[in-house]
């Protein structure tokens, strides 16, 4: 899978129907992945954080922003899509196992 | 491995920036005129004068008003009279889900006031983070691009090898207009930075719960007045009881609010006023500092009685608080204000030369034709960078040209904002090319240079308050005229010179790496 970037693809040639489907595997990945990762750290942590309840949902819900905007960066820095897409279920599952050991998902 | 990483890096810097350029450009250039929203809609209310106005019967004006429009309303909202803005302003509504209704009172008779009608300051305001759109899909989209300028900040950092010395770095005498470009990019992106940083993530955080909800959903199960209670941020309110009541005069609960809370309340928001359950909340003006946290204190509707106040936030509350203070600027006097101001200005200079950078890095060399991308960006670029500029220059002359008594004029003077914006856009559209630019920056400065003149010619030698009352406005209208006056004589010099140097050709991303 090509890279992003200007080796994959020079400015004068049109790019691949490949090149493009690799981008735009990204920025959904990146687009619907960050946001699902930051949404689950944002539940987990407003559940787990050892605080009074609503300074811990105040707390994840200011940090989601940040956790979204790294999980997009580290989705288009990473050196092939398959790695991106490993990156972003490894952190989604474990998360998610986390709520629901928390309870989230029970009634 | 780091030199791929920093390919990838300016890779979505380059494409990242120019997906949301033009919006983010727009929420910049209207987000920054609402650091002034007071001193603009001043300035389209001429006809409103400070009076000295007793805050209880100004609120039984409000109410009184309020119960003939809509006794059995969902909530109402009395914003009391202050110098700046010497009326009574109410709302009231339904349902949450609007529509919010909205009057602007006179203090003295309780009527609505003789004011032109106007949306002032606040479409400038609501623009910023709605774009006119339906208010949740605006908020969605402002967002949305909100947080891709966070990850072209982000990569737009990393991809600088040398940040600390392109901060001192802008060649003026460069060969290429594409070398220019860059560092006129670079010291407007870096010199305000934290700013540009602070305002995107704020931004953010001031509309968390709408796009974040999922913290309140887990921990409160998507009980958000549970959570605006708990965190302080709000007091207790209870819910209709279903039976008809009688609402208490609100005369005395002013004066009881001011005893309690020391000062003036900035406004009383009524839930359920018809009903026996109604209860009425005032609203402090935030404190001294950066913290935007109001206090509140609840009374019943019926008796007058104290039924609670907000309590303090903690740290994690109080930090958000202070995003959002930091976001809006309250706190700002008339010095730190001009200074966010240039921040604001600085930061849509940012994106206005990001795009400008994107469309000159990639011009075809020689007699090559522009493929379509490159003449939709150019088209986009000079429709968005003056387009929306004429509009807010047309949308101040409106209200000034259009007659007072002009049924539905408020709806006209946004007319006027979207139509020359569309004119110029258009325009970029049928005449692309070098010229258009010296042309459509000139007929910006025009229309801001005659701003002025139109008011005074139109009642302002004669107005209220002295031919000299809006000096701070008539300033910044003659400056932002002859900055893009300047503007335009810089792109009539350029327009003759090559848009790039023709041996080495860079690409944007080449471009910034270099």
């Amino acid at each position: 899978m090509p890279r992003p970037g200007p080796r994959a693809v020079s400015a004068r040639t049109a790019p691949t129907p490949a090149y493009r489907a690799a981008v735009l595997g990204r920025v959904l990945l990146a687009a619907l992945g960050g946001y699902a990762v930051a949404a689950l750290a944002t539940g987990l942590f407003a559940l787990v954080l050892p605080m009074p309840r609503s300074e811990a949902v105040t707390t994840a819900t200011l940090l989601s922003f940040a956790v979204m905007v790294a999980v997009v960066v580290a989705v288009f820095a990473a050196r092939s899509l398959a790695r991106a897409a490993a990156l972003v279920l490894g952190l989604a599952a474990p998360l998610a196992g986390g709520l629901w050991l928390a309870g989230a998902f029970a009634g | 491995m780091r030199q791929g990483f920093r390919h990838a890096m300016a890779w979505l810097h380059a494409w990242s920036g120019l997906v949301v350029g033009w919006v983010l450009f727009a929420v910049f250039v209207t987000g920054t005129a609402s650091f002034y929203r007071a001193g603009i809609t001043q300035w389209m209310r001429p006809e409103l004068v400070a009076i000295e106005a007793d805050p209880g019967r100004a609120a039984d004006l409000g109410a009184a008003y309020l119960r003939r429009q809509m006794p059995d309303a969902m909530g109402w909202f009395i914003a009391l009279p202050t110098p700046e803005k010497p009326a009574i302003s109410v709302m009231w509504w339904k349902s949450m889900e609007g529509p919010f209704h909205e009057a602007l009172l006179d203090p003295a008779t309780g009527e609505p006031t003789r004011a032109r009608e106007t949306r002032g300051g606040d479409f400038l305001y609501r623009f910023h983070y709605e774009l006119s759109m339906p208010p949740t899909l605006g908020r969605w989209i402002v967002g949305a691009c909100t947080l891709v300028m966070l990850v072209a900040l982000i990569s737009g950092i990393v991809t600088h090898r040398r940040i600390f010395a392109d901060f001192f770095t802008f060649r003026r005498g460069a060969k290429s207009a594409q070398r220019g470009w860059l560092d006129a990019h670079n010291v407007a992106g870096v010199l305000g930075l934290p700013f540009h940083l602070m305002i995107a993530y704020t931004g953010l955080t001031l509309l968390a719960t709408l796009y974040m909800p999922w913290g309140v959903r887990t921990a409160y199960k998507g009980d958000e007045i549970r959570y605006f209670v708990e965190a302080g941020l709000m007091p207790e309110l209870r819910w209709t009881a279903g039976r008809p009541g009688t609402l208490a005069p609100l005369g005395p609960i002013v004066a009881a609010a001011m005893a309690r809370g020391g000062e003036v309340p900035e406004g009383l928001s009524v839930w359920n006023p018809g009903d026996v359950n109604a209860a009425v909340v005032a609203i402090f003006e935030e404190p001294h500092g950066l913290s935007h946290h109001h206090a509140q204190i609840a009374f019943d509707g019926q008796t007058g009685a104290v039924l609670g106040t907000n309590g303090a936030v903690g740290p994690a509350t109080g930090t958000g608080t202070v995003m959002a203070g930091l976001h809006m600027g309250h706190f700002a006097g008339p010095v730190l204000r001009l200074l966010l101001v240039l921040c604001g200005l600085m930061g849509a200079a940012t994106v206005a030369t990001g795009l400008v950078l994107w469309a000159v890095a990639r011009a075809p060399k020689g007699a090559a034709p522009a493929g379509f991308g490159l003449l939709l960006v150019r088209a986009l670029n000079l429709g968005t960078i003056a387009g929306l500029p004429a509009g807010i220059a047309a949308y101040f002359l409106a209200n000034r040209l259009l007659p007072v008594g002009l049924s539905e004029r408020a709806s006209f003077e946004v007319g006027a904002f979207f139509g020359v914006w569309v004119l110029v856009a258009l325009y970029a559209v049928l005449r692309p090319g070098p010229r258009a630019w010296t042309q459509a920056l000139g007929l910006v400065g025009a229309l801001y240079l005659a701003v002025p003149p139109v008011a005074a010619l139109t009642g302002g030698l004669s107005q209220p308050g002295g031919a000299l009352r809006f000096l701070g406005f008539d300033l910044w209208m003659l400056a932002l005229g002859l900055g893009f006056v300047f503007a335009a004589r810089k792109a009539a010099a350029r327009a003759g010179a090559p848009l790039r140097r023709p041996v080495r050709g860079m690409t944007g991303e080449e471009a910034l790496r270099a």
